[in-house]
């Protein structure tokens, strides 16, 4: 059933990707899901992170067609076929750097597959690199401070809405290619074609973005990042967290958000893993930004209604905040790493000492930038950069086998480089029995965000069919 | 008194966004909230990641949600795309908030 033929039936959207290293196998079952129950349904995949669409956007520049997700069209190609049959459009922000070459693509595999008069909806606009958009922009609070120097950015992209996305759905496109835009807008641009909510109907706005909110890093909110043994278990039925499903939202005409997941899959759906969700990425719950709608879920309250069905009530909205967020991205110079791996008796004094032998070198060598070291097995993640007293002060059990890490920041690649090169030095010039390095050096990108007044932008949506790719 | 990890009475997930972290912490009983609102303070949590740069901890209670939200500034170290960190987003910290020891009052 096409979106908006009935506005008062009930709409699944389903997410088959949350991130752009997602399971590649993800969207079948979701998408089989939607088909068997039949109805208005979409299907979104969101892949697009802050560092691909910078890599994305160079490889723009050397590459003209390329600069789009590089497993979209694997992605799409079990479902394809399928969700056009049924009339189940696919969302994707997917189209990266460059959404038109992403659709010319996606246009090759309808192709390749046989279909017919595919309609493919582009939206662009997200790409404010050397345009006048950028001029004289505030930072976002997080990044209080920041000057933007025009000639050093990498890509500068702006968060776009839910409003193209179902524009593009109501001029009758199957598959929908955007780059940046907010993740929860992949969900609510089919609820605005579906519902032919207002655009001031900020409760259901809110409404609608809570479930995108909690479907937009798939099954983070069915059991993914979850487990922990004996707290939180994931059932062992349906291979456990081998097949985990991909979250299914049921939304109501009125607003009704109800989370699910397709039967045979594995994983959970549950009060836990759901507030888990809810509050993932937040920072003050009252006052959600987005685009489209200022979300408010304090008053949300979750219920268990069946096995992994849970409702949420209670979402608030208030009007959409009169500047988009951008993000800008300019080179972040180099990081050097290396491993090496200490064993058995006196495993933690060899590894410690094989730290204080890289400092030293380091400083010999005269290289410029900073470094950090961890022990992996005794401290790592949790530590902070600076241990003034070296690892003294951390009292673990004696263990038999860690990983020492040095890491090597650096505007300089062959200062990067050079930092690696002496951790693999430490196999003949370290201490007793080390083993195992691994070394690699990084391009950095570091990111910023600024505030883009709306009247300075103008989205675009393009329909392109399979004559247009002829 | 008795002490126990928070770990047995909450459950939790870390955000990123630059050099800002947030901690979900949920209550798996509801009637433990209160317990965690009196133990789990801003300046507890901001003396926990002070060895990581914290600056700065902002509570937001969610008693119909059973939760907290905590906002954490500057604790990242440069965030994903600048930190020497293995963990740039800092996603394994909350597992850092659930190791806090806190007080039950039962005991």
């Amino acid at each position: 059933m096409p979106l908006g033929s009935d506005p008062t039936a009930l709409l699944r959207i389903g997410c088959g990707s949350g991130f752009s290293g997602d399971r590649l196998d993800a969207p079948g079952p979701v998408a089989d899901a939607l088909i068997a129950a039949g109805g208005p349904a979409a299907l979104m995949l969101e892949v697009l992170g802050e560092r691909t669409l910078a890599l994305a956007q160079r490889e723009r520049r050397q590459k003209p067609e390329a600069g789009y997700e590089p497993a979209l069209l694997e992605l799409l190609s079990p479902i394809l076929q399928r969700c056009v049959a049924a009339g189940i459009p696919i969302v994707t922000n997917g189209g990266a750097a460059n959404p038109r070459a992403a659709a010319h693509a996606v246009l090759g595999l309808a192709r390749q597959l046989g279909l017919t008069g595919l309609r493919i909806g582009v939206v662009e606009g997200d790409d404010i690199r050397g345009t006048d958009a950028l001029d004289d922009l505030d930072p976002w609070e997080g990044d209080a401070g920041a000057v933007l120097e025009p000639d050093q950015v990498i890509a500068a992209n702006v968060y776009l809405g839910a409003a193209p996305i179902a524009e593009a759905l109501r001029q009758g496109a199957e598959v929908v290619i955007t780059g940046r835009c907010s993740d929860p807008a992949l969900a609510l641009g089919p609820m605005l074609a579906h519902f032919g909510w207002d655009e001031a109907d900020w409760d259901r706005l809110a409404a609608g973005t809570m479930a995108g909110h909690l479907l937009e890093c798939g099954s983070q909110v069915t059991g993914g990042y979850f487990a922990d043994p004996g707290i939180k278990d994931i059932p062992d039925d349906a291979l456990g967290m081998a097949t985990l499903g991909f979250p299914i939202a049921e939304i109501g005409a009125d607003g009704a958000v109800l989370i699910t997941k397709p039967a045979g899959t594995g994983g959970r759906v549950d009060r836990r893993s759901v507030t888990e969700q809810l509050l993932y990425e937040l920072h003050d719950p009252g006052a959600y930004l987005t685009p489209d709608v200022v979300m408010d879920i304090t008053g949300v309250t979750i219920t268990e209604e069946a096995p992994d069905r849970v409702r949420l009530h209670g979402a608030r909205g208030r009007a959409r905040p009169e500047r988009l967020k951008a993000t800008v991205s300019l080179p972040g110079g180099w990081l050097g790493e290396g491993e090496i791996s200490y064993a058995g008796p006196n495993a933690r004094a060899r590894a410690e000492l094989a730290g204080r032998t890289l400092l030293e070198r380091l400083r010999l060598l005269g290289l410029d930038g900073k470094s950090r070291l961890d022990l992996i097995g005794v401290v790592s993640v949790f530590g902070g950069d600076d241990k003034d007293d070296g690892f003294a002060s951390v009292d673990a059990e004696v263990p038999q086998d860690i990983r020492l890490r040095l890491a090597f920041a650096s505007d300089s690649r062959a200062a990067a480089e050079r930092a690696a090169r002496e951790v693999l030095s430490l196999y003949c010039c370290g201490p007793a029995g080390g083993g195992g390095v691994r070394t690699r050096v990084t391009d950095r990108i570091r990111t910023l965000s600024f505030l883009v007044p709306r009247g300075r932008l103008a989205p675009r949506v393009t329909l392109l069919s399979l004559e247009d790719a002829a | 008194m008795s002490t126990v990890p928070l770990h047995r009475l909450a459950h939790a997930r870390a955000g990123d966004k630059g050099n800002r972290l947030n901690l979900a912490l949920v209550a798996h009983r509801e009637q433990d909230w209160p317990l965690l609102a009196r133990e789990v303070t801003e300046a507890r949590v901001l003396a926990l990641f002070a060895h990581r740069g914290a600056t700065a901890v902002r509570r937001h209670d969610l008693p119909g949600l059973r939760a907290f939200n905590f906002v954490i500034e500057d604790v990242l170290q440069g965030g994903v795309n600048g930190a020497l960190n293995l963990d740039g987003h800092g996603k394994t910290l909350s597992y850092l908030l659930l190791g806090m020891p806190v007080e039950t009052g039962a005991g």
